[in-house]
């Protein structure tokens, strides 16, 4: 017994070091050169500031290029908001009938809904097509990118959940008189509740931190999303390593909040399909 | 069931779960995602300024499989997938069984594996670039604390991709690892149990409890962190830009240079090749993999 404890003890132990040394420090080195003058962080060195400048530091990521942090946010954040509700009303709405009517049309649909999880997008025929539309570097086009490339996850999730909500409930609507809108946005859509949590927590964070699509449709220093602030900052702060550390210290708080509050929403979100009953 | 079946039941249906539904979707995914896909079989064929195009037939490919530094991508993009890939399944089971026995703060402990899969990717390209500083970085101060010297990490033509594919697999083993522990946690205790009264130790009950009926687990640990390796490309230009010279260089960042560059055809060619490695690598993989489960 006795020796069980003292397995206990040292294994617990010795995991918890490791996972410090290998996934805390490295957040840590980010904190403690966040708050340094620029000589001294430029030393790159994982030790405590010999004088904090927190709110120097802020103030000053907060006004360079004019501001262009608080512009990259505001952008971010419509462009988050905007495309995260359209991957769960359209999601959903494939979902439902995809789940419900199965139809000659189905065996395509959902070999889409794989294409769409699998293949990468043809980047250059975009955003010729985007500049035919006259969309390219435009929000509203990156929001309908985001849409395009999400849509597979949001639906397969979906449908899996609507699978488990009775038929019996439809049947009800129907004879009460619900026509198919009012039958999926009244009775259907409030009960998708907790998948729509997970799609929209997994989503928010995927969209927020993505890089690639805005360096892709959205170039150009005006429209700027957070990431790609971070890229311009990069050459820009070449020696001021301690407003780098603060610029990336401060795009992690919101996907921090979102892990600090849905936690488990974003696992269930993201082992879905690992374990096939 | 009653008023939906038999009679006129493809009426109901159809009323009920209107087809008009799928509209939003089929346009933003038809519109965006399937048009250039297909347009890009034809521009990878041309020769392109987004204005006008020449066809010159596969001259773009034939680039593609000739030239060094698009050969570099091409094999860099395999190691690369291959590496993570298989790092994520070992440490993300590894892991999944530690976190999911009696160990102490274990909660504390998933979360702290898996906090890296939510942080900007570039965030982290970036901190590791400076942790992997040749002279200052903090990891060759650990090295050096051993008594050795540590290498240039990104600077060395013979470590730059293994240092990044390092760091792709300490950001995402978090995600292998929640998708093992809901995979183990969903094996019944009992066999554990029955497995413990026939005598069997730690190991046997491993090979064969744990790595057999947690093979859906693994399956989609391998399909998920192939697909994500394979099109790999925010960590790689955050942390080398494909240098030194194209010793990092994966078929997503030559697709980029090349677009930057006005290749336009040239770039689209690569995303074909790219599309047809995906697809020549996943699709028989899942295929494969998920067979063998049926028969077990």
């Amino acid at each position: 017994m006795t020796a069980k404890k003292l397995k206990y003890y040292v294994t617990g132990i010795l995991a918890l070091a490791l996972a410090f040394f290998v996934f805390v420090v490295p957040f840590l080195f980010i904190i403690v050169n966040a708050l340094k003058d620029k000589p001294e962080a430029a030393l790159l060195h994982f030790s405590l500031p010999t004088e904090t400048h927190l709110w120097d530091n802020l103030v000053a990521v907060v006004e360079a290029r004019d501001y262009m942090l608080i512009t990259a946010f505001i952008n971010s954040i419509i462009l988050t908001v905007v495309a995260v509700t359209g991957l769960v009303v359209f999601g959903a709405m494939v979902g439902f009938v995809l789940q419900r009517r199965p139809s000659r049309w189905s065996g395509l649909i959902n070999f889409m809904v794989l294409a769409g999880l699998i293949m990468p997008p043809a980047v250059v025929p975009t955003i010729w097509l985007l500049q035919w539309l006259g969309l390219f570097k435009t929000l509203s086009g990156l929001i309908l990118i985001e849409i395009a490339y999400s849509l597979s996850f949001s639906v397969l999730l979906f449908r899996a959940f609507i699978a488990t909500i009775p038929r019996e409930l439809d049947e009800a609507a129907i004879l009460e008189g619900a026509g198919p809108f009012t039958l999926f946005f009244r009775i259907v859509l409030p009960l998708l509740k907790p998948v729509a949590v997970t799609v929209i927590v997994v989503q928010s964070v995927a969209i927020f931190n993505d890089f690639t699509n805005p360096l892709y449709y959205l170039p150009g220093a005006k429209n700027a999303t957070v990431q790609l602030t971070l890229f311009n900052f990069q050459s820009m702060f070449n020696t001021s390593y301690n407003l780098l550390f603060m610029n990336i210290l401060i795009i992690t708080i919101p996907p921090l909040i979102m892990f600090l509050f849905f936690n488990r929403q974003i696992v269930e979100g993201m082992t879905a399909g690992a374990v096939k009953g | 069931m009653t008023t939906l079946g038999k009679k006129g039941s493809r009426r109901g249906l159809a009323a009920a779960y209107p087809t008009w539904f799928y509209l939003p979707a089929a346009i933003i995914f038809g519109v965006l995602f399937l048009f250039p896909t297909f347009a890009s079989l034809f521009f990878s064929l041309t020769r392109w300024t987004l204005f006008q195009y020449s066809f010159i037939g596969l001259a773009n490919f034939r680039q593609f499989f000739s030239e060094p530094f698009l050969v570099w991508g091409l094999v860099n993009t395999l190691i690369y997938a291959v590496v993570t890939s298989g790092s994520k399944v070992v440490l993300g089971m590894l892991l999944g069984i530690l976190l999911t026995s009696n160990v102490m703060v274990r909660g504390l402990l998933r979360a702290i594996v898996f906090f890296p899969v939510l942080v900007s990717t570039i965030g982290v390209g970036i901190t590791f670039t400076m942790l992997m500083h040749p002279t200052n970085g903090l990891i060759n101060d650990v090295v050096a604390v051993f008594g050795l010297k540590g290498p240039a990490w990104l600077t060395d033509p013979r470590f730059a991709l293994m240092s990044v594919a390092f760091v792709d697999v300490w950001k995402g083993v978090g995600l292998a690892t929640v998708i093992y522990i809901a995979g183990i946690v969903s094996i019944p205790a009992e066999y554990y149990e029955a497995a413990k009264m026939d005598g069997a130790n730690a190991l046997q009950r491993f090979w064969n409890i744990t790595l057999p009926l947690a093979r859906p687990a693994t399956v989609t640990v391998i399909i998920l962190s192939l697909i994500g390796g394979l099109r790999s490309f925010d960590l790689i230009w955050a942390m080398t830009k494909g240098g030194p010279g194209f010793t990092t260089d994966v078929v997503a960042s030559v697709i980029y240079k090349q677009y930057q560059a006005g290749f336009y055809g040239l770039s689209t060619a690569g995303n074909v090749v790219l599309f047809v490695l995906v697809a020549a690598i996943v699709v028989p993989l899942s295929f494969a993999l998920n067979r063998k489960e049926v028969e077990a």
